[in-house]
């Protein structure tokens, strides 16, 4: 279902041009994608955003930002998720980027209690929703990308039920400057959310693994609800 | 070029020597004392941030800066932050020129969210609605700025028609920024009212905010304003040594981290880490003056900024650890960085 060309990394769209959209766009520009990146809106109110902080990526509407992208990462804040046209997204495939964290973003009943990304992925009922770049603050995310063999590099999940999506978007994050470890399915990206283990720090790949070993919730992602 | 340094506290409660919590009240007191030094360290600049837990009790930070005002003749006071979407921006105008009128034309305005949001439920609003509050509330800030009458109509608070908001300042507006932590559509915002971008750097390294700094001044030069300054906040400790300094700051920093993790879903930090963030790359400043100095010289330039507030302390931390550190800041960081940052400037200019 997941078109994936290994040669020519396709182009990326990222949604959202705050703290964490900003960052992955540079990533992504960083390794050789070619990104188009929108805002809620006129691309013209993030311009010179894009000119400044995200060099070499284009300003787009969100609609011909996802026109041909190989790759979505929605990284707009949860609470604005219910703006989102889920037609815009249908075919593609998603990374969801985003959390779900009441501390910072208040309450939101539908996303209460469970996994996000998996209400997310009902939500985009068109789309493959795979879940990664949340777990990792949007700082670090950017100070601890590293090349493919780098002593320190450290680890980033990746969590879908399509294997052929996972692969892809275990591809982008090993491009783009992290291990990536595969979990058994979107549901185990309960793994990933805030107050685990792994959420809002860094681990090399052996610790991450084994951080998500050790989880008590693991048992209960391999559950069916 | 000049260099302005300051401080910033957010109230943070103190133990005493024994370790045992001083009362509220007493870390208040202890606040107002630090202020004061502050001036007699030869600092430009103390400021307040709004906080409402039982670790840093200080929701009326305003109310602190009129008793330093009261003690001190030059020193500038303002907040760092006002927590703005939880506020009304007509009451915070009038608690800040009430503090410019007390201190004779020295109040500024930091406003922002700062990483506190307990005044969110504790004022009855959504965080879900903080985009639009913030926005909303600082666009009303800037026409309350601009002095004379103000009409004002929107959807967080009720309308203004021609209305005279008091006290007027005296000798025209007073500063105001944005605290910015690494949203670069803060930045554009910042740039749009015309305030000064405060960037909150906590974590990771500083000079990734350099194109930040670059797009604060295209951003201004795109909605015409003039160029405006742009500081640094970023949290240290000084003490004699970098052993000392380290010893004092990081069990206090590991533990309103691990207080502070579960509310918001980080881990405990690993001291490597803290290691890593107090030394040269990072974005604490723990260590003895020396240390500091040559942190912040390399590092203003690079964010073409033009102050460093140091928020000083943690809770857990002694009041005199903070007043060593305050005296030793002031004293010795302070002109050491000077000195620096216009030796940087004098080998830029050779170099020509």
């Amino acid at each position: 279902m997941i078109m994936q060309d290994t040669q020519e990394p396709g182009k990326v769209a990222v949604l959202g041009a705050g703290h964490v959209g900003s960052v992955v766009a540079r990533l992504a520009v960083n390794a050789g994608y070619p990104v188009d990146i929108a805002a809620s809106g006129d691309p013209g109110h993030i311009a010179l955003i894009t000119e400044l902080v995200i060099p070499g990526a284009r300003p787009r509407w969100a609609a011909d930002a996802v026109q041909g992208a190989g790759l979505v990462v929605l990284a707009i804040p949860l609470h604005r998720f219910g703006d989102l046209d889920p037609g815009l997204l249908d075919g593609r495939l998603v990374v969801d980027a985003m959390n779900y964290w009441p501390a910072s973003d208040g309450s939101l009943e539908q996303f209460e209690p469970g996994g996000s990304s998996e209400i997310v992925a009902r939500t985009l009922a068109g789309s493959t929703v795979v879940k990664a770049l949340n777990h990792i603050g949007y700082h670090d995310l950017e100070d601890w990308a590293r090349p493919e063999g780098a002593p320190d590099r450290m680890a980033a999940g990746v969590a879908g039920d399509d294997p052929g999506a996972v692969t892809a978007v275990a591809d982008f994050i090993d491009r783009i400057g992290y291990d990536p470890v595969r979990l058994e399915s979107l549901r185990a990206g309960r793994l990933l959310q805030p107050g685990t283990a792994v959420f809002g720090t860094v681990l090399a790949s052996g610790q991450f693994e084994q951080a998500i070993r050790r989880s008590p919730a693991l048992a209960q992602t391999r559950n069916l609800p | 070029m000049t260099y302005t340094f300051g401080l910033d506290t957010f109230g943070d409660r103190n133990d005493d020597a024994d370790g045992k919590p001083q009362s509220h009240a007493q870390s208040i007191r202890n606040v107002v004392e630090e202020g004061v030094l502050a001036e007699h360290a030869g600092l430009e600049f103390f400021g307040i941030g709004e906080h409402h837990t039982t670790y840093m009790p200080m929701p009326a930070g305003d109310v602190a800066l009129a008793a330093i005002a009261a003690r001190t003749q030059k020193i500038r006071l303002g907040s760092a932050v006002t927590v703005l979407g939880s506020d009304d921006p007509v009451r915070v105008f009038q608690r800040y020129s009430t503090l410019d009128a007390i201190s004779s034309g020295r109040a500024e305005v930091i406003l922002g969210r700062g990483s506190s949001v307990d005044s969110f439920p504790l004022f009855g609003y959504d965080l879900a609605d903080y985009e639009q509050l913030f926005d909303e509330k600082a666009t009303l800030f800037a026409e309350l700025m601009k002095g004379g009458p103000v009409t004002w109509a929107g959807r967080t608070r009720a309308p203004l028609a021609g209305q005279d908001v008091v006290p007027h300042v005296e000798d025209g507006p007073f500063p105001v920024w944005i605290g910015v932590g690494g949203n670069p559509e803060s930045v554009v915002r910042a740039a749009r009212l015309g305030f000064g971008l405060a960037l909150a750097i906590i974590g990771g390294r500083p000079a990734r905010f350099a194109p930040y700094s670059q797009l604060f001044q295209r951003a201004l030069e795109k909605f015409g304003h003039p160029p405006l300054p742009v500081l640094l906040h970023s949290p240290g400790h000084v003490a004699a040594t970098d052993e000392q300094a380290k010893e004092e700051f990081w069990p206090r920093y590991r533990d309103i981290m691990t207080i502070m993790g579960p509310e918001r879903g980080f881990p405990a930090p690993a001291k490597s880490r803290f290691d890593w963030e107090a030394g040269p790359d990072g974005a604490l400043f723990v260590g003895s003056p020396p240390t500091v100095a040559r942190k912040i010289a390399a590092t203003l330039p690079l964010l073409r900024a033009t102050r460093f507030d140091l928020k000083y302390g943690m809770p857990g931390m002694t009041h005199d650890q903070n007043m060593a550190s305050i005296e030793l800041f002031g004293t010795q960081v302070a002109p050491l960085a000077r000195e620096l940052l216009g030796e940087a400037r004098s080998l830029a200019l050779e170099m020509k």
